[in-house]
């Protein structure tokens, strides 16, 4: 079947089996590779994606639910190719990553969460962020770059 | 993990999901948020030849004031649950459990008619209709009917909803008092291992998750309560007449124990 998905703005479209899961056609068919295949259980969050701007695990979804709407992958969620989004910003600035692995997931999930909650107390964020996983424990760190992404996001208002 | 193949239909109407359904028989499944029936067809414990998805019918998702009761569209999300400000009024109990069910990606997507009919004794939604003694609306090709939620759960992922009906309304009496839900899990956004709802409205309700093949009702805990019995006496008698599964996660005696305990402590928080 054709399934016509706006991903980071742009159109793309596919023919693809029904049984194509979201995360598949952004991987294999449009080639964004930045959003990760973790667990494929919908445990672990790594492939979180924003669909139609809240945060979805794209290992649980179909391509075909998808059509006809928009998706944000880590690779559009900067406002250009000069600036990166603040959530991004603080990840890189209070080392929100180890390994890098669940990073892409956890940036969509705390993105999506700080549009819903743009002051929320640190046991909100890590209550937003239960359903990511981070396999090198790194919380803490990853916990203080989304308070710092609200007070820049809430400074900048 | 990838699904068996199906073939995908995508309904614009419910009529269309129920002609849909009435065409394929068992061979077919509804599809709403997909957050309990894609992880079975991923692990291929379902296997449906052909997936009605009914994900986009809009005019199926809302909460709305039906005077004694509230009525929610089939497909609600539990995110719209969570944040209704009708729900926050009318029936805080069934607000408060949408916001324990799974985590913000599953919320995004779940749906609470998506949950009843799915009928797992695991999930939160459905202990928590039983407890509040919610009417689930079903249409088919002969029409409408109402099944009260005690008659609607009937096996493990088995549920009084015939193989080409809709589940279109949740009915919830308005249950303005006291209430708390204990919910015992190892990883934040898992199911409960065992959870206990209690909900006041003059009498005590009080419902177990995954106690048995079925959301249940304490009964028991509920006629003692009834009788004048304590908070923690009453407790003590919320293994009986469950059938607590046996699994990783505990034996069957540590979920009896954990039924007594939650049970307690959410008829203390509810203020029973």
């Amino acid at each position: 079947m054709r399934v016509s998905i706006t991903i980071n703005g742009v159109e793309q479209s596919h023919d693809v089996e029904p049984r194509t899961l979201l995360v598949q056609f952004l991987r294999e068919a449009c080639g964004l590779t930045g959003t990760k295949v973790g667990c494929d259980t919908s445990s672990c969050g790594a492939c979180t994606v924003l669909f139609d701007g809240e945060s979805v695990k794209s290992c649980t979804m179909f391509a075909a639910q998808a059509d006809g709407g928009a998706v944000t992958t880590i690779e559009g969620l900067a406002p250009s190719t000069d600036e990166m989004h603040a959530v991004q910003t603080a990840f890189h600035e209070h080392h929100g990553l180890q390994c890098g692995f669940c990073t892409a997931g956890m940036v969509m999930a705390a993105a999506s969460f700080l549009e819903e909650n743009p002051d929320p107390t640190e046991q909100e964020v890590r209550l937003g962020l239960e359903g990511n996983l981070c396999r090198c424990t790194g919380y803490h760190n990853i916990v203080q770059s989304v308070l710092a992404a609200a007070k820049t996001l809430q400074d900048a208002k | 993990m990838i699904p068996a193949a199906f073939e995908y239909v995508r309904a614009d109407s419910a009529d269309a999901a129920i002609a849909a359904l009435t065409e394929h028989g068992d061979e077919a499944k509804l599809l709403a948020g997909g957050m309990s029936l894609i992880p079975l067809m991923k692990l291929r414990l379902a296997t449906p030849t052909v997936l009605v998805d009914v994900g986009r019918l809009t005019d199926l998702s809302y909460v709305r004031d039906g005077g004694d009761h509230v009525a929610i569209g089939a497909l609600t999300r539990h995110r719209d649950l969570e944040t209704s400000d009708l729900l926050a009024t009318a029936c805080p109990a069934l607000r408060g459990v949408a916001a324990e069910v799974g985590d913000n990606q599953v919320r995004h997507r779940g749906t609470l008619g998506g949950s009843v009919a799915h009928g797992d004794p695991a999930s939160d939604l459905p202990a928590a209709l039983l407890a509040l003694d919610a009417t689930f609306v079903a249409r088919g090709p002969g029409g409408e009917r109402t099944i009260a939620a005690g008659e609607f759960f009937q096996g493990f992922l088995e549920t009084a909803l015939a193989d080409d009906e809709l589940l279109t309304e949740i009915r919830v009496p308005k249950v303005a008092g006291g209430w708390d839900y204990q919910k015992f899990n190892r990883r934040a956004q898992d199911w409960a291992i065992v959870g206990a709802l209690a909900v006041r409205n003059g009498s005590t309700r009080v419902a177990l998750v995954n106690m048995g093949s079925t959301p249940l009702r304490a009964t028991a805990v509920e006629v003692a309560l009834a009788g004048g019995a304590s908070a923690a006496e009453a407790a003590e008698l919320a293994a009986e007449g469950t059938e607590a599964p046996s699994d990783l996660n505990g034996s069957v005696e540590y979920r009896e124990h954990l039924a007594r305990v939650l049970v307690r402590r959410a008829l203390e928080a509810a203020g029973a």
